[in-house]
């Protein structure tokens, strides 16, 4: 069975039946796309059924000729960590849909189409092993993602998406100059065009082109991580984003660089990847933007652009992970991935729960809520405790797991991250006490509802998932084994580009 | 097995139970959940340390592989017991037990149950027993670090109990701050042990701290204990970390008493004696430990001698004792420290329950300048204070007695110095609990209440404390702990101890003149050498250096610099730069523009073929 498949496409077939129902028919579209999420969902945990986390290579691989005249191949398949990050996707592309139930009540129909094309866009970035198929699925959660910001979003929203828009193009066309560059080597050296990954992993690149594509993919990826200096696009766009576009592109969104990372660099470019002066750079600047992102957090007014760039600050840990090229570093990483897209998922989540209530999200709005919705102080709380990494749950686990990493490539490193960690508490504990406790300030506070049946079950299974990696993260190490073993002793140059590996699992 | 999981289960049943059902509970069923989880976790603590007994090594229980990444890392959920624990274990289940008897008399009054201040406050201190029992348990350093952190969350959270006061919720971060700086260089000390030893076990780091080369000693293990100083420094509140400590009263009284003196602050303490096979390779850090409590135990009695809240004193006595504590782990003698820790437990809970008990009786008041007079109108609490004032002015064979004195004959045999001046700092310790109880008991009463004693879920308790305060000394504890720490050092000399309990009943007395024989003696002091005064009554001012040097420039750099500089006007500068400029051009092509996703599309694609047009030039050329 192509399951993969019927991961990648059962989001389009929920955008093809919101297609079909007429616009004016808004509950039934509300319906539709709810059971169509949900059904997403369900058709992604076959995989945690199937996916044998001993088998070293890609697995459920599917392949078939697209364009044979370039090479370019429909190719699928995953490995430990594009199959968490996929487990991620699903699971907060339900949620997105389901937060949007009383949030979206204009142009409902075309909302939940651009939801579905994104999600659609997502999943094949994280399956796509052919650099062709991959490049297109970029491109296509761009679009989306640029409406649902531009179309739904809130006062500045048109500067924000062009923004957003701008800043991820430029990334893109680098990256597409880069990818191009290896394609034309290959042919250089073997004499046909092809976009697989696996094949591309053969090429023997001079350091100076490798560097080369190395800076190419880095502009891509890190604009969209965001990494420090690149970031000014995300506080925006957060910001000005309906709810669930913050938390699709909080959680997923995100996660699609720092994958790029991890898929696309280190096994592509092994060489440049352990250059000492690219590796010193970019460990830099992943300090610099744990550190730059909690102060500026710190100071900030308005209650999501405070979560953005907390953002910053989490994604800035999980690239160090990443750069720490170890094995540590790099399961941490992955698994701080994971942790960010459910702890920043809820705290944005959270901003959505009050905004729809009160439509403002400045902080000196707000006060003493907890007196009036003590159930949504008590899920703010944990999802506060969540993101700054308190022992038992989520968060604790990664970043141990990355700076553990980080101080075995680097004291200094390891040093400056632990830092990092002491901001984290404080601005979110400010930002707690200024919104949720103290004395009722603001009348127009009084009497806002608590948190619905319908809210718990959207913040139920991220608050479940935050414990079951804190307490119990064993599975998780497991499965990233395999693949993050790989990734580091390639790098390392320990093993030949693996042809073996992508060995095809029908099932 | 032995179920030691059992132990921290029991609580954390209790504050499950509590926490999501407790709404609905009447008062009296949260109480029995509360109370009956911790009793239940004495027993098991008694019925499991009588049955592995005589404990001499390390008994562990693995459940289950917690963090494991690749080969080198392994990190289990381990528990284990030995003597050290078994000492620490009794104190906080026992203690524990008391203090939630005595917080149902207490907390009677919280608006409750639909107001929830009351399962509130049960479920918090329930989760505070669970992460204290797995500090305690832990068999290794991230286990221990994770109760670490939960104490320190359960501590945030019952600081800022009363969340509607700005003033507790301030206190609660700046707890919960001041203690991730210690935590910081906890954390480092954590990866350091990690790589050197390469495990975090401690039996497995103990075994190899031995066998370690002298540069590593010198180096690696000196900084790894230096950073766990820190840490230590910032849970158990010794410069220049304690600031947070007496800011912590804001919490209700029962949470000073148990999180912020008999329990929580003195995990330092035993992380430190914990880790003492390091400490014993690593001189100069034992050097700092010794200084640094010994600074902190002189510094917090002189500022405990002029507060006029009667919390605030014993929460500088509190800051002072633990003082003593390190003081004796930096000069070897850990048991005596351990010692302490138990000995101070029963006197300061004691002290920091029966000034809540008079607080009780003046409804809130908590000023000493407002009461007086009150010996024979509360007279139960007058009477358990006093033997808690005996036992830490040091009035021999009382608990408080036993243990410093302990100390300071380890002091004086490490240097005479570091005796002399702990002496003179129990002379100050014995001057300001006398001064806060002839200030609160005699003389006449200044106030407006009308003061009643305390019903017998209060009194209690108060006895039983009482009771160990005077004579808990007698329980042996550096012998026992001599299979694990070692033999404190040989030779007491009865003149030290003369002299120790000399400085004592010196105190004593001074605080009698000053306070009850010559009431206007102390204005004439403060007038005398007013700057001194000013200086002490002030904290040093050390609150507003800290956040003259350091909280002003972190926020001002971060809103001036970072944010409005640098985001917005740097990288967003040159962004919209490149907008304008671009718009310029645009004015041009503005057909292009048409807002149709067609003819974006269509762009798109026609920019894609572009590109690959020029890369395939570009890279076919080579």
């Amino acid at each position: 069975m192509p399951i993969l498949s019927i991961i990648l496409f059962t989001p389009l077939l929920g955008f093809l039946g919101v297609l079909l129902i007429p616009g004016s028919k808004k509950r039934v579209i509300k319906i539709w796309a709810n059971l169509a999420a949900f059904a997403g969902f369900l058709v992604s945990l076959r995989l945690t059924e199937w996916f044998d986390k001993s088998h070293p290579g890609f697995q459920f691989v599917e392949r078939a000729s697209w364009i044979p005249s370039l090479g370019v191949q429909y190719l699928l398949g995953i490995d430990g960590i594009s199959f968490l990050l996929i487990m991620l996707t699903t699971l907060i592309g339900f949620i997105a849909v389901l937060c949007s139930w009383s949030a979206i009540d204009e142009r409902v129909k075309e909302y939940y189409a651009m939801l579905f094309l994104l999600q659609c866009g997502m999943l094949g970035v994280f399956m796509a092993l052919d650099f062709f198929l991959f490049y297109l699925f970029w491109e296509v959660v761009l679009v989306p993602m640029y409406f649902l910001i531009g179309i739904w979003g809130g006062p500045r929203k048109l500067y924000a998406a062009l923004k957003f828009f701008l800043y991820t193009m430029a990334g893109s066309v680098l990256m597409l100059l880069g990818i191009f560059t290896l394609y034309f080597q290959y042919f250089h050296q073997f004499g046909r065009y092809t976009f697989e990954i696996s094949e591309l992993m053969r090429l023997t690149l001079p350091l100076g082109i490798e560097r080369w594509v190395f800076w190419a993919f880095f502009i891509g990826f890190a604009i969209k991580v965001p990494m420090f200096p690149f970031h000014t696009w995300l506080p925006d766009a957060h910001t000005e984003a309906p709810t669930a576009g913050s938390v699709i592109l909080a959680a997923v969104l995100l996660k699609m660089g720092t994958y790029g990372f991890i898929r696309f660099s280190l096994p592509l470019l092994p060489q440049a990847s352990i250059d000492h002066t690219i590796v010193t750079i970019l460990a830099v600047l992943s300090l610099i933007g744990i550190l730059y992102g909690a102060l500026v957090s710190l100071m900030q007014q308005d209650w999501k652009k405070l979560v953005a760039y907390s953002s910053v600050s989490h994604l800035g840990f999980c690239t160090l992970g990443i750069f720490s090229l170890n094995h540590a570093g790099l399961a941490g990483s992955v698994i701080q991935q994971v942790n960010h897209g459910i702890s920043t998922g809820m705290l944005f989540l959270i901003v959505g729960v009050i905004y729809e209530r009160r439509h403002t999200r400045e902080i000196s709005e707000y006060g003493g809520l907890a007196h009036i919705m003590p159930q949504f102080a008590f899920v703010f709380a944990f999802a506060m405790l969540s993101s700054a990494g308190l022992p038992l749950l989520n968060g604790f686990v990664g970043e141990f797991t990355i700076l553990q990493g980080a101080f075995a490539a680097s004291k200094v490193w390891g040093a400056f991250a632990v830092l990092g960690i002491i901001f984290g508490a404080a601005y979110l504990l400010w930002l707690y006490q200024r919104t949720m406790l103290g004395e009722v300030t603001n009348e127009k506070n009084r009497g806002l509802r608590d948190l619905t049946p319908r809210e718990w079950a959207v913040f139920l299974p991220l608050m479940a998932w935050a414990v079951w990696i804190g307490v119990y993260p064993k599975p998780y190490f497991d499965i990233l084994d395999k693949p993050v073993t790989q990734i580091v002793e390639r790098v390392h140059g320990k093993t030949q580009p693996v042809e073996a590996s992508l060995t095809e699992v029908a099932r | 097995m032995h179920q030691l999981w059992l132990i921290p289960a029991f609580p954390l049943l209790g504050f499950l139970i509590n926490g999501i059902f407790g709404k609905k509970f009447s008062k009296r069923a949260v109480s029995l959940f509360a109370v009956g989880s911790v009793l239940l976790s004495f027993l098991w603590v008694v019925k499991t340390l009588m049955a592995i007994s005589p404990l001499e090594t390390l008994y562990t229980e693995h459940y289950f592989t917690w963090i494991a990444s690749g080969a080198a890392l392994n990190i289990g959920f381990d528990l284990s017991v030995d003597r050290l624990t078994s000492v620490m274990l009794l104190v906080v289940t026992g203690i524990g037990s008391l203090i939630h008897i005595y917080a149902t008399g207490y907390m009677a009054h919280e608006p409750g149950p639909n107001h929830g201040g009351y399962y509130r406050f049960f479920s918090y201190l329930n989760l505070f027993m669970f992460f204290m029992l797995i500090l305690v348990l832990a068999a290794n350093y991230l286990l221990l670090f994770v109760g670490w952190e939960g104490v320190g969350l359960c501590s945030y959270l019952l600081i800022g109990f009363y969340f509607v006061k700005k003033s507790a919720t301030n206190a609660g971060i700046k707890a919960f701050v001041v203690n991730r700086i210690g935590d910081f260089g906890f954390s480092l000390a954590i990866f350091l042990i990690f790589i050197q030893f390469g495990s975090l076990d401690f039996q497995k780091v103990f075994a190899q701290a031995g066998g370690l080369a002298d540069e590593v000693q010198a180096g690696v293990i000196t900084a790894t204990c230096l950073l766990l100083m820190v840490g230590a420094a910032g849970k158990s509140a010794q410069v220049p970390l304690y600031v947070w400590l007496p800011d912590a009263m804001e919490g209700p009284t029962p949470v000073s008493a148990l999180i912020h003196a008999a329990t929580m602050v003195t995990a330092g303490v035993y992380m430190v004696a914990r880790s003492a096979p390091l400490f014993n390779h690593a001189p100069i850090a034992m050097e700092v430990v010794a200084v640094i409590g010994l600074l902190t135990a002189v510094m917090a009695a002189t500022i405990g001698m002029t507060q006029n809240d009667i919390k605030k004193v014993y929460a500088y006595s509190t800051v002072s004792q633990l003082g003593y504590m390190f003081l004796a782990c930096g000069v070897g003698a850990y048991s005596a420290g351990i010692y302490h820790v138990m000995t101070h437990a029963f006197f300061k809970a004691l002290l920091f329950l029966g000034a809540g008990s008079v607080i009780h009786a003046l409804q809130g008041e908590q000023d000493l300048r407002n009461m007086g007079g009150l010996r024979s109108k509360i007279p139960v609490t007058f009477l358990t204070l006093l033997c808690a004032s005996l036992a830490i002015a040091g009035f021999p064979y009382t608990s408080g007695f036993m243990s410093k004195d302990e100390i300071l004959v380890a002091a004086h045999h490490h240097s005479p110095a570091m005796f002399w001046i702990g002496v003179i700092t129990a002379s100050m310790t014995a001057f300001y609990v006398w001064r806060a109880l002839f200030l609160c008991f005699f003389g006449r009463y200044r106030g407006s209440a009308h003061p009643h004693e305390s019903p017998l879920v209060i009194t209690l308790p108060l006895g039983v404390l009482a009771l160990l305060s005077i004579l808990g000394g007698f329980f042996r504890v550096p012998v026992w702990l001599e299979p694990v720490l070692g033999k404190a050092p040989e030779g007491h000399d009865p003149a030290l101890v003369i002299i120790s309990v000399a400085a004592g009943l010196i105190g004593i007395f001074l605080a009698w003149l000053f306070y009850v024989a010559k009431p206007g003696l102390p204005d004439t002091f403060a007038r005398a050498l007013k700057g001194l005064y000013t200086l002490v009554y002030n904290k040093y001012f050390v609150d507003e250096a800290y956040d003259a040097v350091i909280i002003r420039p972190v926020v001002d750099g971060s809103r001036t610099v970072l944010w409005k500089g640098f985001d917005v006007g740097v990288v967003d500068g040159i962004v919209n730069g490149v907008g304008s400029v671009s718009r310029g051009v645009g004015g041009i092509l503005r057909t292009l523009q048409g807002g149709s996703i067609r003819n974006y599309a269509a762009l798109t694609l026609l920019g894609a073929v572009l590109v690959l047009a020029a890369v395939a030039f570009t890279g076919g050329a080579q």
